[in-house]
């Protein structure tokens, strides 16, 4: 679906230097990334602000051309095919609307429709489809400038899906939404991936997303690919510790002489103690099985490294 | 793909027609400023003691008066900033990336909102100054039909004016300057404030080299059956496909600075 090598994109700005003077110098948005999404992936695309995420979209759509490097989206050059391009693939702007203000979201849609050219019937299927789903049935006749934000981003992915695109991008589609928005949003995307087979590239500051939503997590920044891979295996390799916290029956001295274990904390006279441990090295259950043996346990559980750690892990790597 | 456009046209005549209120107070505003304008006017021809200037006579000049407070807002000098503000805030991305040539859909919105107003504020101002004034009906069937095109071509040279200007908006970031620039010398190029005819006959022939007299005093001419209108319709044409051809030119441009260059 997406085939990306070698890309590049520099910018050059100017900057005063003096009265009159201006000294031109080359900033990389984006310095040689390389990735390739088969069809009815889903990838989060993650990375800190001014990673080059946004420029690594904007090339993927075309409204940008590489200075080095290749692009191929469904097999065209996006900036020479642009509007072919458009024709296939979807994008949502969480920051930008592709609806128009002042009309009802019926006829934007309808607007759409002809400008992408799509079949009466076609149309219909996928707006009542997406209706359905959405939930958007009690605003189809409200101008877009009176719907609220989480009611305008359903408009705006309804809009982006009513040619029928065999790739979503959407750019921070979550941003801003409340809770039980951004939860039907995500669901609403996740069943659009598994029932129509839509490939999905995302980019969020909302971990969530990818957590919920994405088999496979790409990290940018500084216009490179730290890392990508599906989450779990990201975070295997990142944060290789886990937290084991174990309640005692009763206090109980500090835990000692474990392979592969180091205390944290010890708290309530030994009541409560956690430990780190690494799951290459020792697996939980054998911990387990190990710490009852010594003392009898009340309860354990075991902490996963928050999506939020492995991703700080990455972005200082 | 016809159909396309002519869907954007209808949608820009609804987009337009939503804000009913907004119509109300810029006609009122038009007629306060028409009134005005016939009062001094009139005080003009009788202090000169009647007679005609350039082909208007008293009667001709309150017509004209109308006509032109009634497609001000039909042909648009200043209020559409849409182009330059999308471009300021990025949302331009959203039109760059749309299956279709953007100059077309704008221009199809435009003129939506020329139809608009020609029925919501042409319409009434007319019919004010031809109830209530002396008016100067057309003698001729065919002047009708050729004030119709000359509108429908004074709309058009007003938008790729204004295209061109939004798309300065790429280079300068903040079109607000030249704008404002073009908001004062269009309307008085264009004979709003004066007809034409009442300039020096030097300032005239300079006035009519450029675009701006393509926009107002060429329809009202064609309508009061000053001057030919042949002459009128050859010349606002001519306009018209020229601002089209540089309009296109700049747009490309624009795409090339926003697309290889990363503007």
């Amino acid at each position: 679906m997406i085939e990306v090598s070698e890309l590049g994109r520099t910018f050059t700005v100017s900057r005063k230097a003096g009265r009159f003077k201006r000294t031109r110098a080359e900033v990389v948005a984006v310095g040689g990334v390389s990735f390739e999404v088969a069809a009815d992936e889903t990838v989060g695309y993650i990375g800190p602000n001014g990673a080059g995420k946004s420029t690594t979209i904007k090339m993927l759509t075309g409204i940008l051309v590489p200075t080095s490097g290749r692009v191929r989206v469904c097999g065209l050059d996006p900036s020479r095919q642009r509007a072919e391009l458009a024709r296939r693939i979807g994008v949502v702007f969480g920051q930008r609307s592709q609806l128009w203000w002042d009309l009802p979201l019926r006829e934007s849609f309808e607007l759409l429709r002809h400008i992408y050219r799509v079949p009466a019937g076609d149309h219909a299927k996928r707006l009542e489809e997406c209706t359905e789903l959405l939930g958007l049935q009690a605003f189809l006749d409200t101008p877009v400038r009176q719907l609220s934000l989480g009611q305008r981003m359903r408009g705006e992915v309804t809009a982006a899906l009513l040619h029928g695109p065999e790739l979503l991008v959407l750019d921070e589609p979550t941003i801003g939404l409340d809770l039980d928005s951004k939860e039907r949003l995500r669901e609403f995307l996740a069943e659009l991936n598994t029932s129509r087979g839509t490939t999905l590239l995302l980019t969020t500051h909302d971990l969530d997303d990818i957590e919920r939503l994405c088999r496979r997590m790409m990290v940018i920044d500084h216009g490179r690919v730290l890392a990508d891979g599906p989450l779990a295996e990201l975070r295997d390799e990142v944060t290789p510790e886990r937290l084991l916290v174990v309640d005692f029956e009763r206090p109980c001295d500090e835990l000692t002489g474990l392979p592969g274990v180091q205390t944290v904390k010890v708290e309530a006279n030994g009541l409560r103690q956690q430990l780190s441990f690494r799951r290459d090295a020792v697996t939980a259950a054998t911990l387990i099985t190990m710490i009852a043996e010594r003392s009898p346990v009340h309860d354990v559980s075991v902490i996963e490294p928050d999506i939020d750690d492995v991703v700080r892990q990455l972005y200082h790597r | 793909m016809i159909g396309c456009y002519l869907r954007i046209t209808a949608a820009g005549f609804h987009r337009f027609s939503s804000y009913r209120h907004a119509v109300l107070a810029g006609t009122a505003t038009n007629i306060v400023f028409g009134l005005i304008k016939v009062g001094i006017l009139s005080a003009v021809y009788l202090a000169r003691g009647g007679g005609s200037i350039g082909g208007y006579d008293l009667t001709t000049t309150i017509t004209y008066v109308w006509l032109g407070q009634g497609l001000l807002a039909v042909v648009d000098f200043w209020s559409n900033d849409e182009l330059s503000e999308r471009i300021r805030t990025g949302d331009v991305v959203v039109d760059l990336s749309r299956p279709w040539n953007l100059q077309a859909a704008l221009l199809c919105t435009d003129l939506g909102r020329a139809g608009f107003n020609a029925a919501a504020r042409f319409v009434p101002q007319l019919l004010l100054g031809a109830v209530f004034f002396p008016f100067h009906w057309p003698t001729d069937a065919w002047v009708a039909p050729a004030f119709l095109v000359s509108t429908l071509l004074a709309v058009l040279v007003s938008f790729h004016l204004r295209f061109l200007l939004g798309m300065t908006t790429f280079w300068l970031l903040d079109s607000r300057g030249v704008r404002g620039l073009y908001g004062v010398l269009s309307v008085t190029m264009a004979g709003l404030e004066i007809p034409l005819s009442f300039f020096p006959v030097w300032a005239q022939t300079v006035l009519w080299c450029t675009p701006f007299p393509s926009m107002l005093q060429a329809p009202i001419n064609v309508f009061v059956q000053v001057g030919s209108v042949t002459q009128l319709l050859a010349q606002q044409l001519l306009w018209v496909v020229v601002l089209a051809a540089v309009g296109r030119l700049v747009l490309a441009r624009a795409m090339h600075k926003v697309v290889v260059q990363g503007g």
